[in-house]
């Protein structure tokens, strides 16, 4: 069954990758990886992360797509004009990607029995309950959630002052 | 229960896919979605060793990951529209701003 869930979430999250990728209109693309953004939640859930998943949810397929869909809209884009020729540096960006995804598999490969082994299922549902994330949020790691908070304070100000029509 | 390697195999194709999205696409919005593609593909990672050896802190860093995400997003957005203001257009290859 687990399996079964795996495969499914995980073909719908590459193919809704690569429909991004290929898509001319940015919109479509945005819509596509809201799509993926849900597989990958999905796949958190696989995994007995029910926090992380919910906040991947809220955050990434809420607050980040929307802004995302608001620029474009903004905006008013429409696809960029096609290449009149070849250009070869799609197919050096092509052959780099394909780079690092053999380093990828490369080190995947030789490091499988270096793979520490699993704990139970029983275990990993509490590991990523809200409670025990909350935990550890507000004791140990309490100082980089001030400085997040911090940061988003920064970044909201940045944006503000950047997307103003005059800077004075 | 799934093996990890094949949440790590998922989580590098994804990794890849954002990697020539962001080398072969010209609008840089789509860039940016990238790059939120290749934060996720990092995340899972992330999640898939937290949950296999049940220690939280990996998913406190996804947490964080999130929210700097959001931040770069943010920014990188207002940037975005500050410059199509400027030249309006969104293809990175007439931003030309910093050359010679």
């Amino acid at each position: 069954m687990a399996q079964i869930l795996f495969v499914v979430l995980a073909t719908v999250a590459i193919a809704a990758a690569l429909g991004m990728l290929i898509s001319r209109n940015p919109v479509a693309s945005a819509l596509w990886l809201v799509l993926e953004l849900f597989c990958i939640a999905g796949l958190y859930l696989t995994l007995n992360a029910q926090f992380i998943a919910v906040v991947q949810v809220l955050v990434y397929a809420g607050a980040i797509m929307v802004l995302f869909v608001f620029v474009i809209m903004l905006l008013n884009l429409t696809a960029l004009p096609r290449l009149p020729h070849f250009d070869w540096r799609r197919l050096v960006g092509f052959l780099a990607g394909m780079a690092i995804l053999v380093q990828l598999v490369y080190v995947l490969a030789t490091g499988l029995d270096a793979l520490p082994a699993q704990v139970s299922s029983e275990q990993s549902a509490v590991t990523g309950s809200a409670q025990q994330i909350a935990g550890e949020l507000f004791t140990r790691f309490a100082m980089p959630l001030e400085m997040i908070g911090v940061l988003l304070l920064a970044a909201t100000i940045g944006a503000v002052l950047l997307a103003k029509r005059k800077l004075t | 229960m799934v093996e990890v390697e094949w949440y790590l195999g998922l989580s590098g194709v994804l990794f890849m896919i954002g990697v020539l999205g962001v080398l072969i696409r010209r609008n840089v919005i789509v860039i940016l979605m990238c790059i939120e593609l290749m934060l996720n593909a990092v995340n899972l990672t992330l999640v898939t060793f937290s949950q296999s050896l049940g220690d939280v802190s990996g998913q406190i860093l996804v947490f964080f990951v999130m929210a700097v995400a959001a931040a770069e997003a943010a920014v990188g957005l207002a940037i975005v529209i500050a410059i199509f203001r400027k030249k309006t257009t969104v293809d990175v290859a007439e931003f030309t701003l910093f050359k010679y």
